[in-house]
């Protein structure tokens, strides 16, 4: 295991406003500050040769999320994955990308997979292997919710990330409990009075997951790459059933371009519509304020999904909706304080938010 | 050592010296009782270092025992019924991944309409997944059935359900012969993965496989299965010299020497069966029985010789697919392929219905004097399936089938649900 102080908070870590980018600079900062993926020595858990699509937020995540992991735990991982985009891309047959032990199972059940192999490692005195379970957002809010909090509920030794790019992506972009309103998919579709997802459901599984008591809930974008490997860092410190939610834009089902993932995903934060944050034993203990507001309007404009709202001049069709929209962000920013570079009180995530991802 | 227990109990005593390390347990009738007595015996200690997780489904039990055994441990589990159809995309993916596995299936018919009694529907609805069946006539031989299902999964690498009939097993108390954790240990060597998930040696399992090589990999089973044709009996046989009496193996005759009808089942109706024939044959009637033990893989072979002096077969069988007839006797009927031997399906015992002496007796006489339909089902109420078709064609809003035969059986005055709704 590596040594967990060496972790710095988030306050110690250098940001790049020239770039507008956390990600980007690993040669400017001090060794002990880069991200795992920077070192030749990382694991490359997902290496090359996978088939996801350009630009494809999921392929980032996972690659990063897997080798910090690998890295927490000297390379002793065993990897759960539910069906999806990432499973399909990863092992086109006779191929696989995997470099570290992995287990498909199906759709639904990779939480109790996970907790499967986890009871097997215990019996087999084997504490040094760790346990990361991943899945997609319909995986892990829809199909696999059952299971899922089951494994928290038990409070497993799992660490489950849902990638989460508020689709079913991989059977063509249909809803899922993740997807947001307005959203165009293959199954709300931009069509009739209404186009587009409504409002007024959805499933806010990082709320879901604290109200579960498990000891480590988090949110992450792929905008910001060093808190994505922080959060996993922490992730592995801790024990028990862990949660991390990463939004992850997906070119193919956002209708975007694939140069626009990390604007896409950085825009999410910036407009409140995805609030990042981090919450332990059921209290938030780490929110990352937006620096420099931006209006939904600006997320919604890089997206296909959303073309619907604009007509061919670039002028809102109805501004109304717009404004629905703005108001979920505007209440997120409000309840997770984001607009404030303080850790809010426990109520903010105590409270519902509705549409917050 | 021989103990009065409930059958239950034998099983949970017997699977807890095969050293399991992860059980998984779920609630459902008539099942519940073997899981949690092997809760009580981890809660204590005894089976240490094993792990008893409650789990949130079925489908979760099964696949947190696919975790397990992925990750290297003997990985157990019990369901019934509506359980085993929850689990079911985990049980084929199971067999699928070739991970062995070991559960039992406590026989309990699948609704709608709910009913917690005993048949076999449960345990057809998974013939197709790739997973050896078993079937245990008493209460001894369901406890012997499962160590020798974990020696059989673990040299396959083939997962292995142990099916007995609920209520009239599970929940039956009687003498069996328990063996000792030494004797168990000496039959059981400790379980090798052929596959394992291992950071130290990682491979990738359960990749998706396309057109080019799923037919191969789905063959590949097969062969296991046929294997396991040859292993069955020699499990089986090892069993028998260890512990000094016959249990398992492929199928098991009775008085079929001259006898010119046979009788085909599975399960605990053979006691019954058997019975009925020995009646009979002080009657003059030349009858037999043949029981499977192993009904995946089907014994083809074994079976074609068994009822290879046989005039006529009558299978028995607690279940059946509607719209066709016999599950058992479609399979029966196969391996008796090119020999003129008729193969009547007689469907019986659904959804607990008692199957009596007197009704075995009557249905021998009836195969004896050849006035046997090809498919018949025992003890049928045709009184009260006529008024229920009647009430169907006098209106188009009869209303639900099964309350309506419900109140039609009940005690008050018979009255029309349709009628009296209005
Ligand atoms: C039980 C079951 N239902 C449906 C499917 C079809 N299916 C496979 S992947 C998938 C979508 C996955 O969506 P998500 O979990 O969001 O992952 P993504 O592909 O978007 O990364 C679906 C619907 C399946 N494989 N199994
Ligand atoms: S469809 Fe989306 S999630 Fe799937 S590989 Fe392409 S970009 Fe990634
Ligand atoms: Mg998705």
């Amino acid at each position: 295991m590596s040594e967990p102080d060496r972790v710095p908070a988030r306050s110690e870590r250098l940001k790049f406003y020239q770039v507008g980018s956390f990600a980007a600079g690993n040669r400017l900062v001090d060794p002990a500050l880069r991200t795992v993926q920077s070192d030749e020595g990382r694991t490359n858990s997902i290496t090359s040769g996978h088939r996801a699509c350009q630009g494809c937020g999921e392929a980032l995540g996972a690659r990063y999320a897997l080798d910090a992991a690998m890295r927490a735990a000297d390379g002793r991982i065993v990897a759960v994955n539910a069906t999806g985009c990432l499973e399909v891309f990863s092992t086109p047959f006779p191929e696989t990308s995997w470099r570290v032990a992995w287990l498909h199972s199906l759709f639904g059940n990779a939480p109790a997979v996970a907790t499967g192999v986890a009871a097997a490692l215990r019996v087999r005195g084997r504490p040094d292997i760790r346990v990361v379970a991943q899945a997609g957002d319909g995986g892990t809010v829809d199909i696999g919710f059952g299971t899922l909090s089951g494994m928290f509920e038990r409070n497993d030794d799992v660490l489950f990330i849902c990638y989460d790019n508020e689709a079913y992506m991989n059977t063509g972009v249909q809803r899922s409990g993740a997807t947001p309103p307005l959203a165009r998919t293959a199954t709300t579709e931009a069509a009739g009075p209404e186009p587009g997802n409504r409002f007024g459901q959805g499933k806010n599984l990082p709320l879901l997951a604290i109200a579960h008591g498990i000891p480590y809930v988090a949110t992450a974008t792929v905008a910001d790459l060093h808190d994505l490997e922080a959060k996993v860092r922490r992730a592995m410190v801790l024990h028990g059933a862990r949660y991390l939610h990463v939004l992850v834009p997906c070119p193919l089902g956002w209708g975007s371009e694939p140069r626009d993932t990390i604007r896409i995903a950085r825009l999410a934060g910036e407009t409140g519509l995805f609030p990042v944050f981090a919450a332990e034993d059921g209290v938030v203990t780490e929110v990352t304020p937006i620096r420099q507001r931006q209006p939904v309007e600006a997320y919604l404009r890089l997206q296909g999904r959303y073309r619907h709202l604009f007509d061919a001049q670039g002028r809102a069709r109805r501004p109304e909706l717009i404004a629905r929209l703005q108001a979920i962000a505007d209440r997120n920013i409000a309840r997770f304080g984001l607009d404030r570079a303080r850790v809010p009180t426990e109520t903010a995530a105590t409270v519902p938010a509705r549409g917050a991802s | 050592m021989l103990r009065q227990i409930e059958g239950s109990r034998a099983v949970a005593e017997t699977v807890g010296l095969c050293r399991p390390e992860v059980v998984c347990a779920y609630p459902i009738t008539p099942q519940t009782h073997i899981v949690e007595a092997i809760g009580v015996k981890i809660r204590r200690g005894e089976l240490a270092p094993c792990e008893f997780i409650n789990v949130d489904s079925e489908f979760a039990a099964m696949s947190v025992a696919i975790g397990a055994s992925a990750a290297g441990a003997r990985a157990y589990t019990a369901t019934a019924s509506q359980g085993l159809l929850f689990m079911m995309e985990a049980v084929y993916n199971a067999a699928g991944l070739g991970l062995p596995i070991v559960m039992t299936l406590a026989n309990r018919a699948v609704g709608a309409p709910i009913n917690i009694w005993n048949d076999h529907s449960d345990a057809m609805a998974a013939r197709d997944a790739g997973w050896i069946q078993l079937f245990a006539e008493t209460n001894q031989e369901a406890a012997d059935l499962h160590p020798q299902a974990f020696r059989l999964a673990e040299a396959l690498s083939l997962p292995v359900m142990v099916c007995m009939d609920g209520f009239i097993l599970t929940h039956a108390v009687e003498r069996v012969d328990l063996p000792t954790q030494a004797a168990i240990d000496a039959f059981l060597p400790p379980y090798v993965p052929r596959q394992v998930l291992d950071p130290d040696d990682p491979v990738s399992i359960g990749a998706m496989v396309g057109p080019e090589a799923f037919t191969e990999v789905r063959y590949l089973a097969h062969l296991r299965q046929v294997q396991a044709l040859e292993l069955i009996p020699e499990v089986a046989a090892a069993f028998a010299e260890q512990f000094g009496r016959p249990s398992g193996g492929l199928v098991r005759s009775y008085r079929t020497a001259d006898a010119e009808v046979v009788v085909v089942a599975m399960g605990s109706v053979l006691g019954t069966i058997k019975d009925a024939i020995d009646v009979a044959r002080q009657d003059g009637l030349r009858v037999g029985a043949m029981g499977l033990t192993t009904f995946r893989p089907f014994p083809a072979e074994a079976i074609r010789q068994a009822l290879a002096t046989a005039g006529r077969v009558v299978v028995l069988e607690r279940a059946f697919s509607m719209g066709l007839g016999g599950v058992l006797a479609t399979d029966v009927a196969l391996a008796l392929t090119g020999r003129d031997v008729p193969v009547a399906t007689v469907v019986a015992g659904l959804g607990g219905r008692a199957i009596t002496g007197g009704s075995l007796r009557g249905l021998l006489r009836s195969a004896a004097d050849g006035s046997l339909p090809a498919l018949s089902f025992l003890d049928l109420d045709r009184e009260v399936v006529q008024r229920e078709l009647d009430r169907m064609a006098g209106r188009r809003r009869s209303g639900p089938i099964a309350e309506n035969l419900l109140r039609d059986l009940g005690s008050g005055p018979r009255r029309d649900p349709a009628g009296a709704a209005r």
